[in-house]
């Protein structure tokens, strides 16, 4: 699998570690990103909106302020998509994470081909992504979503509606985190948010249909405590 | 009544719930001596062990009797344990084998059998209850007699008094009791027939106790004491179940007693009514100047007679009078709710000696309109008492060489005055004599003075002179009221004294009360209260104190005494371990181990057991209840003092296991943060090296190759902090000190932290030849780059880092000092503890918030110190100053 050429996008880092910073952006600009850096919070958001980046890597450790706080502050005025450096283990907070408006993490130490498969995820084009009615075709698996079937390797796969909606939204977004919550409110309505024990007997029955195995994934993936992520391609 | 009125009574539930885990006591309770209680106790027992119930025979006295020793056959009987007294081998109960042995039923012969001296306890009885406490069952016997309430009315029925008596408290803890009756004419054919075994007293009296009319008069009253315990049974089972019935608000009788003979005799009169009309009772004394003055003999009455209400179940309480007698008892009855006193009637006493003196049985009686007052009379005490105090004869021959001085003054005075004065009048100045005597050394170096002033008066100044010889009746009458007068004022004027001396006593225990809550409230640790406390303790009652508390065996162990001891013998020190491990007085004058020579109080406060308190007199007495009083009162304190202390120390390790856990915690999140962040420039950098789809320029590889080197020492730096930190910790830092040039070193710590101070420009400001000191100078390079990294990490890129030394005194002053934003003030003293960083939380710069924590380490290891404080004139910046001081190197340590 050879890693699709990006497009050139400007890039924004804010982390408070001169080394990090310094490798992130070698590799970055060998991708043929611009980068920018900020050491602080208060001068990543400042940097923010000087430069429109076209995405964020977020450093959560940082002297003046929670990485969380950053977040919060660039969502007020800006929808740019925003990945997290953690060093948190804890779900809670990757959640609280996603919650507050990054669209993916990774976990340090992380290696810089994840972390540019994540980049490649978010930058993709808005306007490039499958539209309602469209057919989707990963590996064997071939989705259409206006006939709503499915096919594996060229025969049908019989599933409910709940579960190709929720196989829809994961394909869509393939490559890309999707979060339990945003799972059960697209498929199920706002109401089911907190319910993630429907998601996980709905993505076992799935797995089943789609001949996937939770142990040995080809395409879906589990991001534990935190949601899901379709295999990119 | 309303139905509200209607739940179980608390005290019935609690008395319930108590009894459970305990085991049960039955009684088989008879007449006399040979109605068959033991027979009775084992044929029932036989029928249990039949039933497979594990039943032992701890003691069963056959006195030779074939039937009964037949019963006994079959049954596990427990072997008596030797005691060796007086040269003699006496067989006792074995008590611990009991408990070892835990049978579920263990018959105990005979419960009013006194233990011979030397054993645990004085009485079986109390055998008993530490085998019923282990929750054993016991089966036992007793005779009606032996009831300490009988006592007296079955000495008076029989002319028999026995010395072993039981509580009548015990009878009330029997689950169940059995009367085991014989009729009269039967059991005295028994006796006749030899099958009745008599002991001491009663074999004295055998005749006259067995006859007919005693013998029934018995038996009634052991009828009427099953019966009434199984009336006292009904009601507690009615009360614990809420029946509703006619309860009577809860009055009380209280038996106010001093240290007249009768107090005995009331307090028996007054457990006796209290039980007929099943109220609470309180025995009460009052101490007042007057029995401070007592002598000791009476404070001893006192003390027993409350011991005996105690044991026999009633509340005491001991009142202050500063004013009349009555009205205090009075105000007490009052609020406690006293529907009845007892008070003793008044002894007769010589009219001199009532003189002043308060009379309180008939002032109860006249005062008490609200109260039944009951008068009890001692029939043994029909003589007149004469009150002992103020006829205490004073020994000291100086007080009677005194009065013969003063005797001789107011002699030689009235030879003066008698040139002025007429001959009666010169009476009044040996008057004025005898008083001041009077005053100062009491009565009978007053009389012993008025009898002196007689003679000399009449000697020298009656007609006719210098002879003994009168002529004037008049002065013959003078002379006889004159020695009347004299002992009247003497004897008010000694108890005028003696209550002065005792107010005196009252004030300095208050003072010392005082005292010793003022030393304690300082005491900061629970050994400084309990050496301050065996000071006061011994201070305030003239004897040897211990105080004890647990060692690591659970023990109790001498932790301050007066005079100093470390060690007590073994009896001793087993009266403090049941005092400590049952939390109840044992040793002398108590009912347990009474033969030891010092009595064992325990400390406690209301969660807890703190220490025991030990105290013995080299005379070998008890306590009189002002003593008691003031024990009791300084226990209190002590136990308060403790528990201040305890609850001070409990505060302080919690803190410290708190500071430890936050420690912990540092580590942890230092390891798994901190050490991390190396690590994610090296993989991050080493991955993208060893990505092939990245196309990186030659510079930006060795950009990368140079990051992860840079991170690598980065880290390697951190892991020698942490093992540099637990050297430190565990005192195995070695110095090793070699004349070294500080340039040098500080020199070389700039070098090895070029990848970190990459962006900053360090000026070193050490002068050369001023800089040759005598250190360690691995480890003081370890400072300079703690301090140097430091710098790096918290000063914005580009500023500037000075590294200055100079010689100030006999120190070597260094010092880093950045651009960055500074430390606040208050955080300027803790950032050189261990995990201690001014920004806490997830945006905290990396490292292990170790560095400089090992500076001060090393720095302190040296002899130096060091501080922070800003650097730039406007506040910001930080300066670590380090000082070290100049060692000469001919002698280096």
């Amino acid at each position: 699998m050879t890693a699709p050429e990006a497009r050139p996008a400007r890039i924004l880092i804010i982390d408070d570690e001169a080394p990090i910073r310094r490798f992130l952006r070698i590799a970055l600009e060998a991708e043929g990103h611009h980068v920018s850096e900020a050491a602080t919070g208060r001068a990543g958001i400042e940097a923010a909106a000087l430069t429109t980046p076209e995405a964020i890597v977020l450093d959560l450790g940082l002297p003046d302020m929670d990485g969380e706080a950053v977040l919060r502050e660039l969502r007020q005025w800006s929808a740019v998509p925003v990945l997290v450096l953690s060093v948190r283990a804890d779900e809670g907070g990757k959640v609280a994470l996603l919650d507050a408006g990054a669209q993916d993490y990774v976990t340090k130490p992380f290696g810089i081909r994840e972390l540019l498969a994540r980049l490649r995820g978010l930058l993709r084009d808005r306007a490039s992504e499958p539209a309602q009615g469209a057919a989707l075709t990963i590996a064997d698996l071939t989705i259409d979503a206006a006939a709503r079937t499915v096919t594996k390797a060229g025969e049908p796969v019989k599933l409910t509606r709940k579960e190709f909606d929720l196989l829809w939204l994961l394909a869509s977004n393939a490559g890309r985190l999707v979060t339990q919550s945003m799972a059960l409110e697209h498929v199920w309505g706002k109401a089911h948010a907190e319910d993630s024990q429907y998601l996980r007997v709905f993505i076992r029955q799935l797995r089943a249909k789609i001949g996937d195995d939770a142990g040995n994934p080809r395409y879906i993936f589990t991001e534990p405590g935190v949601g899901y992520r379709f295999a990119s391609g | 009544m309303t139905g509200s009125d209607l739940r179980p009574e608390p005290d019935a539930l609690l008395a319930q719930a108590e009894k459970e885990g305990r085991g049960r006591l039955k009684i088989f309770l008879g007449a006399a001596p040979g109605v068959g209680k033991t027979y009775a106790m084992l044929e029932a027992a036989r029928r249990r062990a039949a039933e497979g119930v594990d039943v032992v025979a701890a003691v069963v006295e056959t006195h030779g009797r074939a039937d009964t020793e037949a019963m006994l056959a079959g049954l596990e009987v427990l072997p008596k344990r030797p005691h060796f007294y007086r040269e003699r081998i006496l067989h006792e109960m074995d008590l611990d084998g009991l408990l070892m042995r835990r049978p579920t039923l263990a018959l105990i012969d005979e419960l009013a059998h006194s233990n011979v001296e030397g054993s645990r306890h004085e009485k079986r009885w109390q055998d008993v209850e530490e085998v019923l406490d282990a929750g054993i069952d016991v089966w036992t016997t007793l005779n009606v007699q032996h009831l300490e309430t009988l006592n007296d009315r079955v000495a008076r029925i029989s002319g028999v008094r026995v010395r072993e008596t039981v509580p009548d408290a015990v009878l009330e803890l029997a689950d169940e009791i059995e009367l085991v009756d014989l009729p009269t004419e039967e059991l005295i054919e028994r006796l006749r027939a030899g099958k009745v075994y008599v002991q001491d007293q009663i074999a004295r009296a055998v005749n006259n106790f067995f006859s007919k009319g005693n013998l029934t008069a018995l038996r009634e009253l052991a009828m009427r004491a099953a019966a009434d315990r199984v009336d006292a049974q009904l009601q507690e089972h009615m009360r614990a179940n809420a029946i509703g019935g006619p309860w009577p608000a809860q009055e009380r009788i209280l038996v106010a007693i001093n240290e007249a003979p009768v107090a005995r005799a009331l307090i028996r009169t007054a457990k006796r009514m209290a039980d007929r009309a099943r109220v609470g009772w309180i025995a009460v004394t009052v101490t007042s100047p007057e029995a401070e003055a007592l002598p000791e003999g009476d404070k001893d009455t006192v003390a027993g007679a409350l011991r005996l209400a105690e044991r026999l179940g009633a509340e005491i309480a001991t009142l202050h009078a500063s004013g009349p007698v009555a009205t205090e008892i009075l105000d007490y009855a009052r609020r406690r709710n006293v529907s009845r006193i007892l008070v003793g009637r008044a002894r007769a006493r010589p009219f001199w000696n009532r003189l002043g003196r308060e009379n309180v049985a008939r002032d109860l009686s006249e005062a008490a309109r609200d109260f039944e007052v009951t008068l009890v009379s001692d029939p043994k005490d029909e003589t007149p008492v004469l009150s002992r105090q103020g006829w205490a004869v004073e020994r000291d021959p100086a007080a009677y060489a005194r009065a013969a001085g003063v005797v001789a003054l107011a002699g030689a005075l009235a030879w003066v005055a008698d040139a002025w004065l007429p001959v009666p009048s010169l009476s009044l100045i040996f008057m004025t004599g005898v008083i001041v005597v009077a005053v100062r050394h009491g009565l009978w170096p007053s009389i012993a003075a008025a009898c002196l002033s007689f003679f000399a008066y009449n000697f020298f100044f009656t007609d006719p002179r210098n002879t003994f010889f009168m002529i004037r009746q008049d002065q013959i009458l003078t002379l006889g009221l004159f020695l009347v007068a004299s002992v009247l004022t003497g004897n008010l004027a000694a108890r005028l004294r003696e209550r002065a001396v005792a107010q005196r006593a009252i004030a300095e225990r208050t003072n010392l009360l005082y005292d010793f809550a003022r030393q304690v409230a300082g005491a900061a640790s629970s050994e400084e209260v309990l050496r301050a406390a065996s000071a006061h303790v011994g201070a305030a009652l003239g004897c040897e104190t211990v105080l004890m508390r647990p060692d690591a065996f659970g023990r109790p162990a001498i932790v301050a005494s007066e005079p100093m001891r470390d060690a007590l013998d073994l009896r001793e020190a087993s009266a403090a371990d049941y005092a400590w491990t049952r939390g109840e007085e044992a040793g002398r004058g108590s009912g347990t181990l009474p033969a030891s020579r010092w009595l064992f109080v325990p400390v406690s406060a209301a969660s807890r057991r703190l220490a025991v308190l030990g105290i013995a007199w080299k005379d070998g007495r008890t306590f009189s209840p002002v003593d008691r009083r003031l024990l009791d009162a300084l226990v209190d304190q002590i136990a308060v003092a403790l528990e201040r202390t305890e609850l001070q120390r409990d505060l302080e390790q919690s803190r410290v296991a708190s500071e430890a856990e936050r420690l912990r915690s540092a580590l942890l999140s230092s390891v798994s943060h901190d050490l991390r962040t190396p690590l994610v420039s090296i993989i991050g950098a080493a991955s993208s090296l060893a990505d092939p789809d990245l196309a990186l320029p030659r510079a930006a590889r060795t950009e990368m190759a140079e990051t992860i080197r840079d991170e690598g020492e980065r880290l390697d730096r951190y892991i020698q902090n942490l093992l540099d930190m637990t050297r430190l910790g565990y005192g195995a830092l070695k110095l090793k000190r070699v004349p070294s040039d500080l340039r040098e070193i500080a020199g070389g710590a700039r070098h090895r932290l070029r990848g970190a101070l990459r962006a900053h420009e360090v000026v070193l400001d050490v002068p050369e030849g001023a800089a040759a000191v005598l250190v360690d100078p691995l480890l003081i390079e370890q400072v300079l780059m703690n301090l140097l990294d430091n710098a790096a990490k918290y000063a914005p890129d580009g500023t500037r880092i000075d590294l200055r030394a100079r010689i100030i005194g006999a120190q070597m002053e260094v010092s880093v000092a950045d651009h960055g934003p500074g430390i606040p003030a208050h955080a300027r003293a803790r950032i050189f503890d261990m995990f201690y960083r001014v920004a806490e939380g997830d945006g905290q710069r990396a490292g292990t918030g170790l560095g400089l924590a090992i500076a001060r380490g090393i720095v302190e290891a040296h002899g130096g110190t060091i501080r922070a404080e800003p650097a730039q004139a406007d506040g910001t910046g930080t300066r670590i100053v380090i000082t070290l001081p100049l060692v000469n190197p001919e002698h280096p340590e």
